[in-house]
């Protein structure tokens, strides 16, 4: 229960923490802490049961009658992201308050940071999938907001929107494959799908819903080819880019990807897809990383690598795979966090962050430096870093695989990780600078402890491997296997093939860490030729084109003439009942009965009406012709059982001669006609209309009546509401309450008559505004 | 009959829109009620049509007899005139309103709601 | 309506209380034979509205118990009332509620009946509103 209110808090801190930041200022940094510190307690307390690989779940009805409950459960996958979100963001909150001191936006920032925090924790608590979907979605849009949080620049506009359109897209492509996942197993619940790996996979909607599915959670942890709305994402603020674009949101998709292993995965389309796309984001996201000079690029496009190598592994799936996979998760957390940190305290100290200015920060950034080195050996895989025994861990899952290619693969993109490991976690700090270093300006202490703290973790995981295995990826591993596997991590595994290529990475990652001037410009070039290509380069063609195909059909189907709109509505209503009535088998003609004289004389009477209607000129004619057929429609009725209606219509067509009358010389002439489009394609359309009524009128007369609604009035009007009228007992008692909507609209048309009349002449002498009435 | 009625119904309702397609206001007001009283004809004869049975339950009885007309629709209808009267009337004071500010009733000329059209080009744009 | 007709003055002076008292007739006995809210509503327009012809619009407001406008708030107070009654009852809104005993001259009285005379105001009040109004916008 802790857990739901946790979550509930989060929503409405979501709407007071600006409002708390303007008024304590400063005091407000303990304040924000306890949300991300409650969360941690609250995991803390059930770290026990989480040992034990059990789970703990709540659940509150929600809507029940689509079987769609508020439930979560925290079992070990969930334990492991609940910490890496609260923890991390806690160090978020600390440094946001050194980093987005004077920010313009920074009150509100904190309400998206909030926002975002509790979307992502109930991401991975989650237990139903739709409830899941509903956070999914809302990190998407806090993602947008906290991108587009510098508003007044473009860049930051777009790259939000960018984002948005990406993961939203994919969004929708998720609640697609959700609603079919739950059409195939009857079920909204996580952990039922998951028992029911062979009934999903034997359906034929498997491939279709696998496919939708993978397109949410690749849009969302940035796989090729959808990769490049993570690099715009760094227009974020640092905290931001720490926090969402490489610890945690990007991870969203792993984490999909990994619960839903035993309900979709074990079969070859599985395997192929995620490995294929895996191996691709891996070297594209490498490749890129290596063209880049900008800190924050560089990290965005490793951080698309390492996603990239974390659903290879998920693709492959044995036990071996899950394990490094779980591994890579934390590992890269914590170091990825940290050189975000480090890339902001850069920027913040020396107001750049291309790496060509940077250079001997060491002397005045001692702590940042610190930090750096220790998150860099993390992400160069030296040991005794958590980054050693996990990238350890990704080749021999990459051995073990059948196709020996993946392990090169993984060596050459791995190789170039760690080149970009070296330029930014060493080059900034330990370079001779030139006449062209920025000068750095010193640190300050919340720039530099959450760094530090993140670093020092990743080595104290790595010096007690024990600790890290034990507590934290067993548990996450058997909550993805759903089997006891027992982890054993470890430093040294004796001379292996896997420290072998460990070895070989580092020495090639090294040389092309030295070499950079020498081909960086070479990767820059071959970047540039590819760019007509590029994905990205499609996302805008596609963006524009739709934007074209917008103003195309607005200006064709709302032209802003009144008869287009009109001709529009009429056309397509005619096709389409149209359509309907020439699939029905044969035309009802039967139940003709030969009309009665006065009946032929009646209906005549408002024929006549309607051609002399279309012909006059006269608005007094028209006028008097309306009425005429309101009058025979009135005796129509009254002919055929409808003493209420007809009375109605009577007096109705009275008030409305006397109405016409009141206004009639007000009105305009009849304008001529001239000048406009032919004729003739009005009267077509208008006789199709036509036509098609009686058409629809005569089947709806031929289709059988028996109305249950009908025979429950006549039966029980006078027993149940003490009426014999029973039209009357319809409208005020049986139906009362829609009478009621009718003569509250009754009542609005009379006040807006008033409200026409009264308060409009006022404005009559300024033409532009009144002209809002020819609505 | 209920063959006629829907001819009478398809005639009126094509009328109606025939007239609300003309460029003169008030053309594209009558056009509207005439399209208003189509509609409840519509429903009326798809209501079945049953000569001189209405549907009150007569004195000594405690339920309607068959056959008798159809309740619902006339329900229906019953609210449907009543409020097109309120539309008709609100429609007019409007179109008598538009009149009075453009000087103008060619429903031609009205084609931008929030800034005067000045160039057709611009405008289409 | 500048030219009165004295003919017509004369005839409205009869024909409004017979027309007002028939719309409370159809009212009345709307629930059981033809009639009802609607037509008695606007019967009762009708005959205002016959006044204000003869007359003048002026005329007819200081005739009027009330104004259009309170008419109209009026009758949807009553409608709504009418279905909140119920609540009281722990029914959901707007189940009928009926007297035991018939009232003379009405009869029976129940929830329903209320709405009705709710209707009643409201089209009455919504049809004088918007005529008398045009009447009297004289540009």
């Amino acid at each position: 229960m802790g857990f739901m209110i946790l979550l509930l808090t989060g929503f409405v801190l979501t709407f007071t923490a600006p409002w708390i930041r303007r008024r304590l200022r400063k005091w407000s940094l303990p304040v924000f802490l306890l949300y991300p510190l409650a969360a941690l307690a609250l995991l803390w307390n059930i770290s026990e049961t989480i040992q034990k690989q059990s789970a703990i779940a709540v659940s509150l009805p929600w809507v029940p009658s689509l079987g769609v409950n508020l439930s979560l459960r925290i079992d070990g996958l969930g334990w492991l992201f609940g910490l890496l979100i609260s923890g991390i963001g806690a160090l978020v909150i600390v440094y946001a308050h050194g980093y987005l001191h004077h920010h313009p936006q920074e009150n509100r920032f904190y309400g998206f940071l909030f926002l975002f925090m509790t979307a992502m924790l109930g991401v991975v608590w989650s237990e139903d999938i739709f409830l899941l979907f509903v956070f999914w979605e809302l990190t998407s849009i806090s993602s947008f907001l906290l991108i587009g949080l510098e508003h007044p620049e473009e860049k930051a506009r777009k790259a939000a929107l960018q984002a948005l359109l990406v993961t939203a897209g994919g969004g929708l492509a998720l609640l697609a494959g959700l609603v079919g996942l739950t059409l195939i197993t009857g079920s909204s619940n996580l952990s039922v799908m998951n028992t029911l790996n062979g009934k999903i996979v034997q359906s034929e909607l498997y491939l279709p819903v696998l496919l939708l599915i993978l397109a949410g959670a690749f849009t969302k942890s940035a796989q090729f080819p959808f990769h490049f709305w993570l690099p715009g994402a760094m227009a974020a603020p640092t905290p931001v880019s720490a926090y969402l674009h490489s610890a945690t949101m990007v991870k969203a998709g792993v984490y999909l990807l990994a619960r839903l292993t035993p309900a979709l995965g074990g079969t070859p389309q599985w395997h192929t897809l995620l490995t294929l796309f895996g191996l691709a984001t891996l070297l594209a996201g490498a490749f890129l990383a290596l063209g880049q000079t900008d800190l924050k690029r560089l990290l965005a496009y490793t951080t698309v690598a390492s996603l990239g190598t974390m659903v290879f592994l998920i693709g492959l799936g044995d036990s071996l795979a899950i394990k490094s996979a779980i591994t890579l998760i934390l590992a890269h957390a914590l170091y990825k966090g940290a050189l975000f940190f480090v890339a902001g305290g850069i920027d913040h100290s020396a107001h750049t962050r291309d790496l060509n200015r940077l250079g001997g920060l060491a002397g005045t950034m001692p702590f940042t430096a610190f930090a750096a080195v220790l998150a860099g050996l993390s992400m160069l895989g030296l040991p005794p870093a958590l980054g050693f025994i996990s990238k350890e861990l990704v080749y021999e899952a990459a051995l073990e695989s059948a196709s020996g290619g993946n392990a090169l693969i993984a060596l050459i993109a791995l190789s170039g990780v760690t080149a970009v490991g070296i330029w930014v976690a060493f080059l900034p700090f330990w370079k001779k600078p030139d006449e062209q270093t920025a000068r750095g300006h010193g640190e300050e202490i919340t720039l530099w402890l959450p760094p530090v703290l993140l670093g020092l973790i990743s080595l104290g995981l790595g010096l007690l491997p024990g600790i890290a295995s034990k507590a934290l990826v067993q548990p996450a591993v058997e909550a993805v296997l759903l089997k006891s596997t027992p982890v054993k991590l470890a430093l040294w595994h004796g001379f292996t093939p896997m420290l072998a290529l460990s070895g070989l990475t580092l020495a090639i990652g090294t040389v092309l860490a030295l070499n950079r001037m020498r081909f960086q410009p070479a990767v820059q070039t071959i970047l540039q030729t590819l760019a007509p290509i590029s994905p990205e380069r499609g996302y805008e063609r596609g963006l524009t084109g739709l934007k074209h195909f917008a103003a195309l059909q607005t200006n064709f189907l709302q032209n802003g003439y009144f008869r287009r709109y009109l001709m529009v509505t009429i056309l397509s209503g005619i096709l389409l009942v149209g359509i309907v009535l020439l699939q029905s088998d044969s035309l009802p003609w039967t139940s003709f009965t030969p009309p009665r004289f006065y009946e032929v004389i009646l209906v005549g009477v408002i024929l006549t009406g309607v051609f002399s209607v279309t012909r006059t000129s006269s608005r007094m004619v028209a006028a008097a012709l309306l009425g005429m057929m309101g009058f025979t429609i009135a005796l129509i009725y009254l002919l055929y059982s409808a003493p209420d209606l007809a009375m109605v219509q009577f007096t109705i067509e009275t008030l409305s001669v006397i109405l016409f009358v009141l206004v009639i010389y007000r009105l305009p002439q009849f304008t001529r006609t001239r000048g406009g489009p032919p004729a003739v394609l009005d009267v077509v359309v208008s006789v199709a209309a036509g036509v098609l009524v009686t058409v629809l009128v005569l089947t709806l007369s031929a289709v059988p009546h028996d109305s249950l609604v009908t025979s429950f009035y006549a039966e029980n009007s006078l027993k149940l509401a003490q009426g014999r009228n029973v039209v009357n007992v319809i409208l005020v008692d049986f139906r009362g309450f829609d009478t009621l909507g009718e003569i509250t609209v009754l009542a609005l048309a009379g006040i807006g008559v008033f409200a026409l009349l009264k308060l409009s002449g006022k404005t009559e002498a300024i033409r532009t505004s009144s002209q809002e009435e020819t609505k | 009959m209920n063959v006629l009625l829907a001819i009478t119904a398809g005639v009126l309702f094509g009328g109606g829109l025939f007239m609300m397609l003309r460029r003169s206001l008030v053309r594209v007001l009558i056009g509207l009620l005439m399209i208003s009283n189509a509609v409840n004809l519509i429903i009326f004869t798809a209501g079945r049509l049953v000569p001189a049975r209405p549907p009150l339950i007569s004195a000594g009885e405690s339920a309607l007899q068959p056959p008798y007309a159809d309740p619902v629709p006339q329900a229906l209808i019953l609210t449907a005139i009543v409020i097109s009267f309120g539309v008709t009337a609100f429609a007019i004071v409007l179109m008598q309103q538009t009149y009075r500010s453009l000087g103008n009733a060619d429903m031609n000329e009205m084609r931008s709601t929030d800034t005067p059209v000045e160039d057709e080009e611009e405008a289409a744009s | 309506m500048k030219a009165r007709s004295m003919l017509l003055q004369v005839a409205v002076a009869y024909l409004m209380p017979l027309l007002l008292i028939f719309s409370i007739f159809l009212l009345i006995r709307g629930h059981n034979e033809v009639g009802g809210g609607f037509v008695g509503g606007l019967v009762a327009a009708a005959a205002f509205i016959l006044h204000a012809i003869a007359e003048s619009p002026k005329a007819t407001r200081a005739h009027l118990p009330l104004s259009p406008d309170k008419l109209i708030a009026v009758g949807l107070s009553i409608a709504l009332l009418s279905g909140v009654l119920a609540l009281f009852q722990g029914n959901p809104f707007m189940t009928g509620i009926w007297l035991k005993q018939p009232l003379p001259v009405i009869g029976k009285v129940g929830t329903p009946f209320i709405f009705d005379v709710g209707v009643y105001l409201v089209v009455i009040g919504v049809c004088l509103h918007i005529l008398l109004n045009l009447a009297e916008d004289e540009r």
